[in-house]
């Protein structure tokens, strides 16, 4: 059986479902009592496990080297960065203590925590309150960095993460959390590494992340009119990568195009493109290209903005220029 | 500084003009013309008001995500903030910054800041570099309550202790940090209590009202200038309108916030102070409200005819423009 719900109707749904199942698991973070945090995701946990949600003060390294410290004492803790700019007011705790304990003490800690990062423009917040640091993550080993674009996934990805023995980072697109989508019902989870093939096609591979998984969806529908039957592969976890889906898509359609929101310079879609072009080199027919922002900060103005954020025409015509 | 009843004046101008660009700003928000996150300062401006009427044109100020009244009682244009907001070209930042991020570098204002605490080291650096360059400028750093959970105030503080810099430290305290009261998750009620860990003067005073702000100020101020150092001052303070727009406020009562608004508010509290005192005479309020009124009206105006930025402008002011090698 499936059921609508929205993105963050499914995380919540993850939540409640795995702190049942599972007494070690708590949530912490700002305002997740009071409001159920920005994007209402904590809602209902103070009341139903109120022994397990800390509501806490501003203070993001202390917020995150609590949690580093409980998953290193047995417990699972979920930990809410409001905005996921403010992870770097923690990133020693991300990148010198999450990360690296279990390879600097010879496997003996294990650091299962989830960071959960809402991120991407949302309503027009400017450069402090939009990024989207993938690619940080991503070069930083002993970390895992998953990136749900669809309510389905958003819940069988979080329940992977919160079971899985090692940090996640958890990438949140604001944009997208009142996007609606099937869920199934039951324990339904998705194995981190594992990409997705959204829509076949024949003549070229669009890998995206996140919201440019639908983008890519709505541009391989315009790019029919064309005479281009497009594949969509949504890469949904980027550390550690399904190079070997990525690649057999890409081998069999001899183009690809690879789509993100952030700025492609250093990104998660060049580490992506890199990948593709080492493996891929034979079968290719053209240029692996990348869709993505500018490499700027994201500015305040609507009128700037629109210039930034990449969308559906970006990637059609992407997709013609590989063809070419 | 001694009040005078001009000074009076200029300060009591000062907070209507925070309160009347606010509310305009709110109002064209509901409109559509001004978007993003907009923190209103209103309920505060005695604060903004009653310490940079302590400063000079060249002393710093580093403000924080509620920084409307940072910037205004610095002295920054109150038509080109409007702009800033309507994301125009014309604006104090050009439409790159918006609410959270004006700054005004010709007023050495440094600068409003989106993230929470991120101005108290940068405002003991700034406090450094006067001292470095042998002038006397002050730096002024405002902040809320929340902020001084973080690493950061305690870490820049220190700093500005240790080498006993010339810089204050404004802690706003309006009992709310986002939608959850100050009392659910801090351990001291009075953040001027912190002080005693740098072995810094900490003093509390009533935010709402100018006078003691301005005089609390004004010491703060002098000390640091004659590098007797840093001070923390508190002001107990309270926010009329929500975190930022479209908060229910489920987390505190509306009689709470009347009760507030009511007999608590900086603007009418000095009114009747300046009547008192025979500073101001009713048509003299009323000269003064409506020529606040009239500014506010031409920075809307100003705003509206003011073009768009254009897109070449996305990639500009990331780093210096190239500049020729020798
Ligand atoms: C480092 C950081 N964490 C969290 C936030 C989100 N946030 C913005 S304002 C705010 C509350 C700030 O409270 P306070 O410092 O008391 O200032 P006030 O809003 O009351 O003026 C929070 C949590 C942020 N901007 N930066
Ligand atoms: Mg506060």
């Amino acid at each position: 059986m499936m059921r609508t719900l929205t993105f963050s109707e499914a995380l919540r749904e993850a939540l409640h479902e795995e702190m049942e199942r599972d007494e070690t698991i708590f949530v912490i973070g700002e305002d997740v009592i009071t409001h159920g945090g920005p994007y209402k995701v904590t809602d209902g946990i103070a009341e139903r496990f109120p022994e397990r949600i800390f509501e806490t003060p501003i203070a993001e390294a202390g917020i995150m080297g609590v949690g580093v410290g409980a998953a290193m004492a047995g417990m699972n803790p979920v930990v809410e960065i409001m905005y996921m700019d403010f992870v770097t007011c923690a990133m020693d705790e991300v990148v010198n203590q999450a990360a690296k304990m279990r390879y600097m003490t010879g496997g003996q800690a294990s650091v299962p925590m989830v960071i959960r990062l809402p991120c991407g423009v949302g309503r027009l917040l400017a450069a402090q309150h939009s990024q989207i640091m993938e690619s940080w993550f991503m070069h930083v080993p002993g970390l895992q960095v998953v990136v749900p674009s669809t309510p389905g996934d958003a819940k069988g990805l979080l329940k992977s993460a919160i079971r899985s023995p090692d940090p996640v980072l958890f990438f949140e697109y604001k944009r997208i959390y009142t996007s609606t989508g099937e869920v199934p019902d039951g324990d339904h989870t998705i194995p981190i590494g594992q990409a997705k093939i959204c829509r076949e096609g024949e003549d070229a591979t669009v890998v995206a992340i996140g919201p440019m998984v639908q983008k890519s969806l709505e541009a391989a529908v315009l790019l029919e009119d064309d005479g281009y039957d497009v594949e969509v592969v949504d890469a949904r976890s980027l550390s550690p990568l399904d190079t070997e889906t990525i690649c057999e898509s890409v081998s069999r359609t001899g183009h690809a195009v690879v789509c993100g929101e952030d700025s492609s310079f250093a990104g998660a879609a060049s580490e992506i493109a890199a990948v593709i072009g080492e493996n891929c080199f034979r079968d290719l027919k053209g240029p692996v290209v990348r869709v993505g922002s500018p490499h700027v900060p994201m500015p305040f103005s609507s009128e700037l903005v629109k210039h930034v954020v990449p969308e559906v025409p970006d990637i059609t015509e992407a997709v013609s220029r590989v063809m070419m | 500084m001694a009040l005078s009843p001009e000074l009076c004046k200029k300060m009591y101008t000062d907070m209507w003009r925070i309160r009347l660009f606010e509310e305009e700003a709110n109002r064209q928000t509901s409109l559509g013309s001004v978007v993003g996150a907009l923190h209103m300062y209103c309920g505060e401006e005695a604060v903004a008001v009653g310490v940079c009427s302590n400063l000079r044109d060249d002393d710093y100020v580093l403000g924080t995500h509620r920084s409307h009244g940072h910037c205004l009682a610095k002295g920054a244009e109150s038509h080109r903030m409007m702009a800033e907001l309507f994301g125009k070209a014309t604006g104090t930042c050009g439409g790159k910054g918006g609410s959270m991020h004006i700054a005004d570098f010709s007023l050495n204002m440094l600068g409003a800041n989106g993230i929470v605490g991120a101005g108290i080291a940068p405002a003991t650096g700034a406090a450094l570099a006067s001292k470095l360059r042998g002038t006397d400028q002050v730096s002024v750093c405002f902040f809320g309550d929340g902020a001084a959970a973080r690493g950061t105030f305690h870490e820049g503080i220190g700093l500005g202790a240790l080498w006993k810099l010339p810089v204050v430290y404004v802690c706003e305290n309006n009992q709310y940090q986002q939608w959850v009261p100050r009392m659910n998750v801090a351990v001291l009620d009075s953040v001027a209590d912190m002080a005693g860990s740098y072995a810094i003067p900490g003093v509390s005073v009533d935010g709402q009202n100018l006078v003691e702000v301005h005089e609390v100020a004004g010491e703060a101020v002098e000390r640091a200038r004659k590098g007797g150092g840093p001070t923390l001052i508190e002001a107990r303070t309270y926010r009329f309108y929500g975190h930022s727009l479209g908060d229910e406020e489920q987390y505190r009562s509306s009689e709470e916030v009347d009760e507030m608004r009511t007999n608590h508010d900086p603007i009418q509290t000095f009114l009747s102070t300046m009547m008192e005192q025979g500073w101001l005479t009713e048509e003299e309020d009323t000269e003064i409200q409506n020529q606040v009124k009239d500014e506010i009206a031409e920075a809307v105006r100003f705003a509206e005819e003011s073009p768009y930025p254009t897109p070449d402008n996305v990639t500009t002011d990331v780093l210096a423009p190239e500049q020729e090698v020798a």
